[in-house]
C-alpha cells in the first residue's frame, strides 16, 4: 500500500492529512471487486476503493484524472441489468457495486505509412477492414467511459468522413472498453487513432502563418528581444506583459 | 405540392455509397430536389442500413441498424417545422433495406419492443411510425410528373433510355411501389424529361450483386445480357437507381467485353443525372467523371452535351 498512499490520502479523505476526520467517522458501504466482498468508504472513487481494500494497483491506474485511459473498469449494480463501465478514478463506489478492472484489451494495431494513404474510405477498408462488420447495436457508445457516439464515428468511417471521425473519437482515452464489448470485434479507438493522424496529415486547416513565425525565430529576429527580457525582474516582466498591445 | 409557395422539406437518408463511390448520385438528387421546390435535409445523424443483412429473420440485433434511422427521422421531423414523419432514400438498396426492416417491426411488436430496448441510450422510442420513401415514389405521388415536367428546361429530346430496376425497387412484392413484374415508374419520369425510354427483356433481372466481390465473371455474364439486351433496343444508355447494379452493369462492362469480344461499351447513369441535366444544373451536379464508361459522346450524339 505504501507506494500509492498519496492516491488513497486524495481519493479517499482517511488519512489525518485532510483536516484529520477519523477512519470511524466515514459511512461504510459493501461492494465486491473481483468476486470478494469489501467495506469502503462511502465517498470513494473505485480506485480509491480497491486501495482502501488494500489492493497495490500495478497497471490499472495511470494520472488518477481521466485522462490516460488507464483504469477501465466494468460493473454492475444491485437489480440492474445493464454492464456499467466508467473510468475508476473518476467513478465513484456505490452500494452494493460489483466491479472488475480492465487494465488493457488486446488489439492488433495497423503498422502503415501515412504518406501512402488518402483520408478517405480506401484507408479504413485498408487498415481496419474490421470496421465494416459494423451492426449499429451501438454498445460502443452505451460502454464508453467518456460518453462519446462511438458508434456514430463507425459508421463515419464506413462513409470515410475522416472529419467527422476525427471530431467524435476526440476525446477518446483508448481505455479499450468498446472494442472489448463490440459484437462485431471493431478496434474503434485504433481505427480513431488512425482517422485523427489522416485528419493532421492532411484535411488540417493550413497555417502558414505559423511556418514564417518559426522561420522568423530560427534566424534570430526575436533574439535581441529576448536578450533584453531575460535580465528583467519579475515585477518588470509582469508590467511590461500587461501594458502589451494585444490582438 | 406545386400551388404552395414554401418550399417542402424532406428528411434525406443518402446511404453511404452516396458519400463515397456514388457521389454522382447523391449530388444529382439534392439539386434536381432543389429545382423541384424540395428542400431536402440530410438527416444530421445516421448510420448505414444495415444492407440486407440486416433482415436475417432469426436475429433482432441486425435489425437494431435501420430502426435506429427510424428513430433519427423522428428526432429531425419534432424539430423541424414542416417536415413529415417520411424520408426519402435514392439508394435502391438503402430503400429495400429500411423498408423491409419497417414492415417486419409493425408486424412483430415483440421484435419492435426488444430492439427499442437495445436502444436505450435514446430517448425516443420507435413505433412503426415513419414512412420509407424512394425517390422515384416520392416524384411520382409528391411532385407528380406532370408538375416535375415543367421544371424541364433541357428536354433530353430524342435520347434512347433503358431503365434498369435490377432486384432491389421490386422484390419482394412488400415493398415494390410499382407493378412487380413491369414496373414503369421510371419509364414515366424519363418520358417527363423529354427522353424516349426504352422497352428491354432484361429490366428486372439481377445484376449478380456481391458477387462481384469474388466471382466477377458471373458478374461479366449479367452485365453482357443486360446492357446486351438495352442494345437490341437501340437504346442510348441504361439508367439505375442502385449503386451495386451501377458498379456492375458499369465498371465490369471491361470483364464483359473479355468473356464476349462482340460487347458494346455503354454508359450507365443515375436516373437523378438524367433528371439534373434536364433541370440545367451544372457539371458538379452531375459528376459524370465518376462514371466508367464516359457518357457524354452518346449525349452529343443527341445534341444534349
Amino acid at each position: 500500500m505504501t507506494s500509492v498512499a498519496a492516491g488513497v490520502t486524495r481519493n479517499l479523505s482517511i488519512s489525518q492529512a485532510d483536516g484529520g476526520r477519523s477512519k470511524s467517522e466515514q459511512r461504510l458501504i459493501p461492494i465486491s471487486i473481483m468476486g470478494k466482498a469489501y467495506q469502503v468508504p462511502a465517498d470513494a472513487t473505485i480506485m480509491g476503493a480497491i486501495e482502501y481494500a488494500g489492493h497495490q494497483i500495478v497497471r490499472g491506474a495511470g494520472c488518477r484524472e481521466g485522462y490516460c485511459g488507464a483504469c477501465a473498469t466494468l460493473y454492475r449494480l444491485p437489480g440492474d441489468y445493464k454492464i456499467h463501465t466508467g473510468l475508476a478514478c473518476m467513478t465513484m463506489v456505490e452500494e452494493g457495486m460489483t466491479l472488475a478492472q480492465i487494465p488493457y484489451v488486446p488489439a492488433e494495431k495497423s503498422i502503415y505509412d501515412i504518406e501512402e494513404l488518402k483520408p478517405n474510405v480506401s484507408a479504413i477498408q485498408q487498415m481496419y477492414p474490421s470496421v465494416f462488420r459494423c451492426v449499429a447495436c451501438n454498445t460502443c457508445t452505451k460502454s464508453c467511459p467518456q460518453g462519446l457516439q462511438v458508434m456514430d464515428y463507425v459508421q463515419a468511417a464506413k462513409r470515410g468522413d475522416i472529419a467527422a471521425v476525427m471530431d467524435l473519437s476526440f476525446d477518446c482515452v483508448v481505455c479499450g472498453l468498446c472494442m472489448l464489448r463490440c459484437p462485431a470485434e471493431i478496434t474503434q479507438p485504433l481505427m480513431g487513432i488512425m482517422a485523427k493522424r489522416l485528419y493532421g496529415r492532411y484535411l488540417r486547416k493550413d497555417s502558414p502563418e505559423l511556418a514564417e513565425r518559426v522561420k522568423a525565430v530560427e534566424s534570430g529576429a526575436y533574439d535581441a528581444e529576448y536578450a533584453k527580457l531575460m535580465p528583467m525582474s519579475r515585477e518588470a516582466l509582469s508590467k511590461l506583459y500587461y501594458a502589451r498591445d494585444s490582438e | 405540392m406545386g400551388n404552395e409557395n414554401k418550399p417542402m422539406k424532406l428528411a434525406y437518408y443518402p446511404g453511404c455509397t452516396l458519400k463515397n463511390q456514388a457521389t454522382n448520385f447523391d449530388v444529382s438528387t439534392v439539386s434536381s430536389m432543389a429545382k423541384l421546390d424540395v428542400e431536402v435535409e440530410e438527416l444530421d445523424r445516421w448510420n448505414c442500413c444495415g444492407t440486407v443483412h440486416a433482415l436475417d429473420s432469426d436475429n433482432v440485433m441486425n435489425r437494431v441498424a435501420p430502426i435506429t434511422n427510424m428513430i433519427r427521422v423522428k428526432e429531425a421531423q419534432a424539430r423541424t417545422e414542416g417536415m413529415a414523419s417520411e424520408f426519402m432514400t435514392s439508394c435502391a438498396m438503402c430503400y429495400n433495406t429500411l423498408k423491409r426492416a419497417n414492415i417486419d417491426v409493425r408486424q412483430r411488436a415483440d421484435a419492435l419492443a426488444t430492439i427499442n430496448d437495445l436502444l436505450y441510450l435514446d430517448e425516443t422510442k420507435y413505433e412503426g411510425d415513419v414512412e420509407v420513401l424512394h425517390l422515384l415514389e416520392y416524384l411520382r405521388d409528391r411532385v407528380g410528373f406532370d408538375n416535375l415536367a415543367k421544371k424541364v428546361t433541357k428536354p433530353l429530346e430524342g435520347l434512347r433510355v433503358a431503365c434498369y430496376y435490377g432486384c432491389l425497387l421490386v422484390r419482394p412484392k412488400e415493398v415494390a411501389f410499382d407493378d412487380v413484374e413491369n414496373p414503369m415508374v421510371m419509364e414515366n419520369l424519363i418520358a417527363a424529361l423529354g427522353a424516349t425510354p426504352v422497352d428491354f427483356s432484361h429490366k428486372t433481372e439481377c445484376c449478380g450483386a456481391y458477387q462481384t466481390v469474388d466471382k466477377p465473371e458471373i458478374i461479366a455474364d449479367r452485365t453482357d445480357k443486360i446492357m446486351g439486351s438495352a442494345h437490341e433496343e437501340q437504346a442510348d444508355l441504361v439508367v439505375v437507381s442502385c449503386p451495386l447494379c451501377a458498379f456492375n452493369l458499369d465498371y465490369r462492362q471491361d470483364d464483359a467485353k473479355r468473356l464476349n469480344p462482340d460487347f458494346r461499351n455503354m454508359p450507365v447513369l443515375y436516373f437523378t443525372q438524367l433528371m439534373a441535366l434536364a433541370f440545367g444544373c451544372d457539371e458538379s451536379a452531375l459528376r459524370f467523371d465518376l462514371q466508367h464508361i464516359d457518357p457524354l459522346p452518346a449525349l452529343k450524339a443527341r445534341g444534349l452535351d
